[in-house]
């Protein structure tokens, strides 16, 4: 399927493992990449806190030159974007006076955006628009043995009702659905719907960092290999300030943090190399074998 | 009648034992309520079960507990619903988080969530003497603080806060919700003094973890984190308070940001949210992060180049975008709570547009699909 694709900030940032694991998964998904090359950052709550009309105006930006593609829909693969899209989205769609009001300020640009888009994280579109067991019959290599804890931070799972979470899409259980699609084991632990902290990292560094080192912690203690995460800026706190919440928290750590398609494209029977999991700061090729075509952990 | 099971969580500080679960049955309707349920078993089971309760209307907000690990009302939770939601059938009542307990369900709400209330002066400090009839208030001003005067102090936001998880000193959720109320209230007097007092706090409107817990367990639709982020916008948008805490600073320094490069330069944020490279406060955080700085260069997350060159610039739309918005004379706010939904029949959300059909998907011809 072909989607208009945004990537976010961070994934071409600090990041830059997410984007490329993702280009590599695409194809072997059927997934067209329509890249958003000329959208902004959707502001990450940040520039909403600062002025709602300007926050919501970049994303409506974002949404039209989405709609401008032949897409079948919007994808991110960030959960900070989806979380602050979608907040920027719901008043979009609900008032047509605002909408429009939010449009003028576009009109320079000739764009216009025109309620109902959908944009899906990576998460929800896998689950949603390629469907677990098409994802099954894809796995090469079924992750067997690798005891995964799911992360999901908090901008993928609440409000639920912005979220469209409910019943029918029970998008808060995806990441164990897929987990166990992909061969692997899921862990139950305290963290998975927590906050990693980063978004107080430079406000009061010490309760961020105990965040992370926590739920890092909780899952080590529940015996995990490594966590998936479908947010980048969760990676950043949860892998690259790693050694200082392990000082914060007062105890080893050293746990592998996976962005979604690379635990995605493992099963696929990628290359660890090919997907950058060399480039993160615990190394989960230094602490999982991934050699055999039966993935175990070595620890 | 279908019966239930409640699996309570009890704990009794003169036992000297340590809390543990005890399993309840009840026979009682599906759409009566886990309040009712537990009631009942106290009355036919076990009379030392303790709970705090009184409307069984979700207005006086005394039953908060967590049912089946999140925080809601007891009375306003239907048995039928708490059990399909449930892990294995047995519906988990236990008591508030981040508060001490002081029997079973009920948590010591003086020690924290009244505390915290009383931290933020909540009640009105009008300038001079009052006027000689009543006052008299714009309807909108009034609407705008309905929201957080729908409130009824149950602390289900207190029990969920997961900065006050790690930062128990944070004023938290309710309180700052509360705090809105009178920052929001045109006969308060004392605006800026409230501003500068949350925003100086190390654990005021900064040290909120934007992680929705609150809005998610707020019975009554307060949604607290927005008022702290409307808190965050009056304080640093509106009166330029620089607060010691890298609050406003982190803000501006994201914007600019932006603003320059159209999406985010990470190797700019850190410094500039403590006033730039090269500034005294940025020093000591930036040797603190070598280590991190140091392992992201060796991992190759980071190069010197991409960390030193901004290969993107922002498009001259993003910042025609920025000059229209940030010179208005008034911040345009939307709050769905006060302005409601639009309902279209004609056009659900979720529908894809035009633009992204091409194969003869249905769309409307409403109003909202004329133009463009």
């Amino acid at each position: 399927m072909k989607v208009a694709y945004w990537p976010g900030c961070v994934s071409r940032g600090f990041t830059p493992e997410l984007h490329g694991a993702m280009a590599k998964i695409a194809p072997l998904l059927d997934i067209e990449l329509l890249e958003l090359d000329r959208a902004s950052c959707c502001g990450a709550g940040v520039i909403a806190e600062h002025n709602q009309e300007l926050a919501d105006t970049l994303n409506a930006r974002t949404f039209a030159l989405a709609q401008q593609t032949d897409g079948a829909m919007m994808m991110n693969i960030c959960s900070t974007c989806q979380g602050s899209q979608s907040e920027c989205q719901e008043r979009l769609d609900a008032n047509g006076e605002y909408r429009e009001h939010i449009n003028a300020n576009l009109s320079d640009e000739g764009l216009s955006y025109q309620r109902g888009i959908e944009n899906k994280n990576l998460l929800w579109l896998l689950v949603e628009e390629i469907g677990l067991e098409e994802l099954r019959s894809k796995v090469k290599r079924p992750l067997e043995n690798l005891r995964v804890g799911p992360f999901y931070g908090c901008y993928i799972v609440r409000p639920t009702d912005r979220l469209k979470i409910d019943e029918a899409n029970p998008r808060d259980t995806y990441l164990q659905l897929l987990i166990e699609v992909l061969g692997g084991t899921v862990i139950d632990y305290a963290g998975a719907y927590r906050c990693c902290g980063f978004p107080i990292i430079t406000m009061n560094k010490s309760a961020s960092l105990k965040q992370a080192g926590r739920h890092i912690g909780d899952a080590i203690d529940a015996e995990a290999d490594c966590l998936v995460t479908p947010c980048p800026l969760c990676h950043l706190n949860l892998d690259l300030q790693q050694p200082l919440a392990a000082r914060e928290v007062g105890r080893d750590l050293g746990l592998p943090v996976l962005h979604l398609p690379q635990l995605v494209g493992l099963a696929l029977g990628l290359d660890p190399g090919e997907l950058g999991m060399a480039r993160h700061v615990v190394k989960p090729t230094t602490v999982i074998d991934w050699s055999t075509s039966v993935v175990a952990a070595t620890g | 009648m279908p019966e239930y099971t409640l699996k309570i969580r009890r704990f009794s500080p003169e036992s000297g034992e340590a809390a543990y679960w005890a399993n309840y049955t009840t026979e009682l309707e599906g759409h009566r309520s886990v309040l009712e349920g537990i009631l009942n078993v106290k009355d036919r089971e076990d009379g030392s079960i303790a709970i705090r309760c009184s409307c069984r209307a979700a207005i006086c907000g005394s039953c908060g507990v967590k049912i089946n690990g999140k925080p809601m009302l007891a009375c306003n939770t239907h048995l039928e619903w708490a059990k399909s939601t449930s892990r294995d059938g047995a519906i988990t009542v236990e008591p508030m988080g981040n508060m001490p307990v002081i029997k079973d369900l009920i948590v010591d709400m003086d020690a924290v969530h009244w505390k915290k209330i009383q931290r933020v002066t909540p009640w009105l400090l009008p300038d001079g003497p009052p006027p000689e009839r009543e006052y008299i208030v714009p309807h909108e001003n009034m609407v705008d603080v309905t929201q957080t005067m729908a409130c009824i102090q149950c602390g289900a936001c207190v029990s969920d806060c997961l900065s006050m998880e790690v930062d128990p000193l944070f004023i938290g959720p309710a309180a700052l919700a509360k705090a809105y109320r009178f920052v929001g209230d045109p006969r308060d007097g004392q605006h800026l003094e409230r501003l500068k007092d949350l925003s100086e706090d190390p654990h005021g409107i900064y040290d909120c973890t934007h992680c929705f817990n609150c809005i998610e367990a707020c019975p009554k639709g307060v949604a607290p984190m927005s008022q702290i982020m409307r808190l965050r916008r009056i304080a640093g948008s509106d009166h330029g308070i620089d607060d010691r805490n890298n609050g406003h600073r982190h803000e501006m320094a994201f914007v600019n940001n932006i603003r320059r490069n159209g999406l985010l330069h990470e190797a700019d944020l850190l410094p500039d949210s403590y006033g730039g490279k090269f500034h005294p406060r940025a020093v000591p955080e930036l040797l603190d992060s070598l280590p991190v700085i140091t392992r992201a260069l060796m991992r190759r997350k980071v190069t010197p180049k991409s960390a030193l060159v901004h290969s993107h610039k922002a498009p001259k739309e993003v910042k025609g975008i920025f000059e229209r918005i940030e010179g208005k004379d008034e911040r345009l706010e939307l709050n769905l709570y006060v302005s409601g939904e639009e309902k279209s029949d004609e056009q659900a959300p979720g529908v894809p547009p035009d633009a992204a059909g091409g194969d003869g998907q249905a769309t409307s011809s409403g109003p909202q699909k004329a133009r463009g």
